[in-house]
């Protein structure tokens, strides 16, 4: 909290101004974020709603912020948390009530900017492996998401998901080998 | 970087953002000219969300609306011509935060044409709650979007403007910037008329409204209230609806 100069750029932006350094929150981890989201929901329509819903979250607690606390902060792993307690609390609400909320807006279902060449071939490699993904229990999933997906450390997955280092490894090598069989011999 | 070609698929599902996904997030916004001066204008995806004048604009949005605020290229379709001409009626709004009732009281309140104003009780009528009248002042006094929905058209019957977001004088301005004639309405209101009829159509609008300006004064005919006139003979007016509020 001392220096603030040693800090890296998004967390100096968003002491100078929360709503510049929110831009560049968003730019640094977009595609963090938005990949964990879909791998873990499996479709693009909920993935789009889940960064959107993580980010303005993200903000909000941050405008609330004291200095220390931003200039403390590990926004990856924060922003990561963030995301998980929504997908989690989505996912235990849609067992309960399935109506949605009239007031949003549709959303797309596939990637508007996917060509359908590009589609073709997601659908013969990633779309296998997004599938079996779909397959693993809700810990390994996740652990093997953070880890191989988006290449997290072992040491900040388990500040994400707040849990012992080894019970991570031990989340993600499951995951792998049971990746492993129900994808054959890969 | 590594031979696994389960690693490599699994890394290879990481993607990108779609493009798109950071005007879900956060609004934007810009500095626009209107009657009153320089306005702040925050909008969204959705449409405009926020009208501002003087100071504090970007700590206001944020304690309203809690998204980000960051400054936009061009202004939203419609923005400037609505500023400019007073007809707001194509421009979209996100009022997305608002109670239902605010929301129908601002729809009701965007019907009114440039030049014509109408009673708070008229909005109310408008909503389904002809007794909200207060609560309709209160709904128009937190309008997010002064100018673009016409808070200002909805004035006292006594002629008196009444209260406004951006203050009282700035209400009159503008309505005497669009051509209602403030003074001829508190004259007529001092003799106790509040709608005005016309023996050769045989219909009783509202004193502002388009037909009601139309009147020569030979066959225009005053009243104190629409069941008045109605006994008289008259109808009320489609165009400006006075029934709605008797």
């Amino acid at each position: 909290m001392s220096d603030i100069d040693c800090l890296d750029p998004v967390r100096k932006a968003l002491l100078d101004d929360l709503d510049g350094g929110f831009a560049e929150l968003f730019g640094a981890y977009r595609g963090v974020v938005f990949s964990t989201a879909l791998r873990l929901s499996g479709r693009w329509a909920d993935a789009e709603d889940l960064t959107a819903e993580t980010f303005l979250r993200a903000y909000r607690a941050v405008a609330g912020y004291e200095r220390e606390r931003i200039a403390a902060l590990q926004p990856r792993a924060w922003l990561l948390t963030i995301l998980l307690n929504i997908w989690r609390n989505c996912a235990r609400t849609k067992s309960r009530k399935p109506p949605p909320d009239l007031h949003e807006e549709p959303v797309d279902t596939v990637d508007p900017r996917e060509s359908v060449e590009d589609a073709a071939v997601r659908h013969e490699t990633g779309d296998k492996l997004a599938e079996m993904l779909s397959m693993l229990p809700e810990d390994q999933r996740v652990a093997v998401v953070l880890r191989h997906v988006v290449d997290l450390p072992v040491h900040e997955i388990a500040t994400v998901l707040r849990i012992p280092q080894g019970t991570v490894k031990s989340h993600v090598s499951r995951g792998l080998r049971r990746l492993r069989t129900l994808g054959g011999v890969q | 970087m590594t031979q696994d070609p389960l690693l490599a698929g699994l890394a290879a599902l990481a993607t990108d953002a779609p493009d798109g996904l950071l005007e879900r997030i956060a609004a934007r916004w810009l500095t626009a000219p209107s009657p009153l001066g320089e306005l702040s204008v925050a909008f969204t995806g959705q449409g405009i969300a926020y009208v501002h004048r003087g100071e504090g604009f970007a700590a206001a949005f944020r304690a309203r609306a809690g998204r980000p605020l960051l400054p936009a290229d061009r202004p939203p379709a419609g923005l400037l011509p609505a500023l400019r001409t007073g007809r707001s009626s194509g421009v979209a709004l996100d009022l997305r935060g608002l109670s239902d009732f605010q929301r129908d009281v601002l729809l009701a309140a965007r019907t009114i044409p440039r030049g014509e104003v109408r009673p708070y009780a008229w909005i109310a009528a408008q909503v389904g709650r002809p007794k909200a009248v207060r609560a309709v002042g209160a709904a128009l006094g937190a309008n997010p979007v002064p100018l673009l929905v016409p808070c200002h058209r909805v004035t006292r019957s006594d002629g008196v403007a009444g209260d406004y977001v951006f203050g009282a004088a700035a209400k009159e301005r503008l309505l005497v910037a669009e051509g209602v004639d403030l003074d001829a309405v508190r004259r007529l209101a001092r003799a106790r008329v509040f709608y005005l009829a016309s023996d050769t159509t045989g219909v009783v609008c509202f004193p502002t409204c388009h037909n009601a300006r139309r009147i020569t004064a030979a066959h225009r005919h005053g009243f104190r209230s629409l069941a008045q006139a109605q006994e008289a003979g008259y109808r009320p007016c489609r165009t400006c609806r006075p029934a709605l509020a008797a």
